[in-house]
């Protein structure tokens, strides 16, 4: 097994007195497309949030190719919090997808794209320009370049989200519930943009879902969280098809009947 | 006689075009004191919606007593208190300035509200996308927050410019030569209350049309598309 891109050791996260990660230990291989699934309030969500550092950590170590993420290490060796400096640098590793989208609504979709590859890695305007119409081409909205995020339907939004990721150039992609806030007749045109991306790029993907016979499509592991910590996980056809905790069973279950 | 201009009394129109020169001085100060207060509660309440916004309590918590205290205390004792009390520890401002600060402290207060509401009405989704796609928290504020919350924030800003315009007449009580102070002086002299009075209400009947349309020429010139406003 090669080094592990993404290695969650010991970590904790605790919001006030409540205990969403616990002592998590966790890892993703380079090129590796996992699912996590679970029940909400599992932790699932804060996984990503935490490797994108919108939440710190409030125990453990989290690794992001071979470096602490929350962490520096000191002269002596020994680990000492991470500064802004550092959290910008490991940052540019990953690129995230909202549930909500969150595009920055007062620019064009193409300016969506274009605005962080100029600012923040320094590409000419007019070869960022060029990148962002490439990735549009390949989510299928080439025509929608010059529009607001206000005049495209969700689905359309969510595909423009994975676009302005991607245009960071990620080792890591993570999709936080990607299509939970899309009309059922949306989903599949953003699973498909995913399916894709899954098949023909080696992006390490990291994707939380409720989307069951998805996951089993395009992951190579699927990951059942439970109280902050990985219950069972396995290949898909394994986990799907024989589940090996009480928990996983009835989980898949209530989702599978849900559908 | 007043700035050098003296006044025909003959008849009222007469009355009212001889004054007109010299309520329009008391205007320019208007104007001057209006201008000046609105930018001291543009910027310091600014100060005070950045420091209530800061999560340490030792910071925010000031803010809020002092903003609250601004508010809840009138305008006219907060005026005498700069204008009499300071004096006594040897802080001395022409009138002028005097009045212009009393205006603009009390609205900074009002103004802090505003900047505050119109900033945390943008959705955190905002704040984590760009933090996400690694852009530094100056370019996050000026390019993503600010253009989403302006838009929001002018109009309010707006009423509280005529707001000040029309308490700017409480500067008089400090010998302030504004507009109502003039008229009142030429009505003393004159013994003809009407026409000066009638004739201020009548410009600041004026002022407020056209301040209020500027603020909404300002508020059309502002990009707004896609912006979702309430």
């Amino acid at each position: 097994m090669t080094e592990p891109i993404i290695k969650f050791d010991k970590v904790i996260k605790r919001f006030d007195t409540f205990t969403v990660i616990n002592e998590l230990d966790f890892e993703v291989q380079p090129g590796e497309k996992v699912t996590i699934i679970g029940p909400s309030g599992s932790g699932k969500s804060t996984v990503l949030r935490i490797l994108m550092t919108l939440e710190p950590i409030s125990g453990g170590v989290v690794w992001v190719d071979g470096e602490p993420l929350w962490h520096e290490k000191a002269a002596d060796g020994s680990l000492k919090p991470a500064s802004e400096a550092h959290l910008h640098r490991m940052r540019e590793k990953m690129g995230m997808v909202f549930q909500q989208f969150n595009l920055f609504p007062h620019m064009t979709v193409r300016r969506n794209i274009t605005e962080a590859p100029t600012q923040v890695l320094g590409v000419p305007k007019a070869e960022a320009r060029e990148r962002a119409d490439q990735l549009l081409d390949m989510v299928g909205l080439r025509d929608h370049a010059d529009k607001y995020p206000h005049q495209l339907s969700g689905g359309q939004q969510q595909r423009v989200g994975i676009a302005r990721a991607l245009a960071m150039r990620p080792k890591i992609m993570l999709f936080d519930e990607p299509t939970s806030a899309l009309d059922p007749e949306l989903v599949g045109e953003v699973l498909g943009v995913i399916r894709r991306l899954a098949e023909e790029h080696d992006l390490t993907m990291l994707l939380v879902t409720h989307e069951m016979n998805f996951a089993r499509q395009i992951s190579d592991r699927v990951c059942f969280f439970d109280q902050g910590k990985v219950l069972e996980q396995g290949k898909p056809e394994d986990l799907f098809t024989a589940p090996k905790e009480e928990r996983t069973r009835e989980f898949l279950k209530a989702v599978l009947e849900g559908n | 006689m007043l700035f050098g201009i003296a006044w025909d009394t003959s008849s009222n129109w007469t009355f009212a075009v001889s004054i007109l020169p010299i309520l329009l001085r008391g205007l320019w100060v208007t104007v001057q004191a209006t201008v000046l207060g609105f930018f001291i509660a543009l910027v310091l309440g600014l100060v005070w919606a950045a420091l209530k916004m800061v999560p340490l309590k030792i910071v925010s918590w000031p803010a809020a007593v002092i903003t609250e205290f601004i508010r809840d205390t009138p305008l006219l004792v907060q005026l005498f208190f700069l204008y009499y009390v300071l004096p006594e520890y040897g802080i001395i401002f022409p009138a002028f300035l005097t009045g212009a600060l009393a205006l603009g402290i009390q609205y900074s207060a009002y103004t802090a509200e505003v900047y505050r509401a119109g900033l945390q009405a943008i959705a955190r989704g905002q704040h984590e996308a760009a933090r996400a796609l690694n852009l530094k928290s100056v370019r996050t504020f000026t390019h993503i927050i600010l253009p989403q919350a302006v838009p929001r924030i002018v109009p309010a800003m707006g009423n509280y410019l005529v707001s000040i315009m029309k308490d700017v007449p409480i500067l008089s009580v400090v010998t302030v030569l504004e507009m109502l102070n003039v008229a009142q002086i030429i009505g003393d002299r004159t013994f003809n209350y009407l026409v000066p009075l009638s004739m201020v209400g009548g410009i600041y009947l004026i002022m407020t049309l056209v301040a209020s349309a500027g603020v909404r020429f300002v508020d059309r010139a502002l990009p707004k598309r896609g912006i979702p406003l309430k």
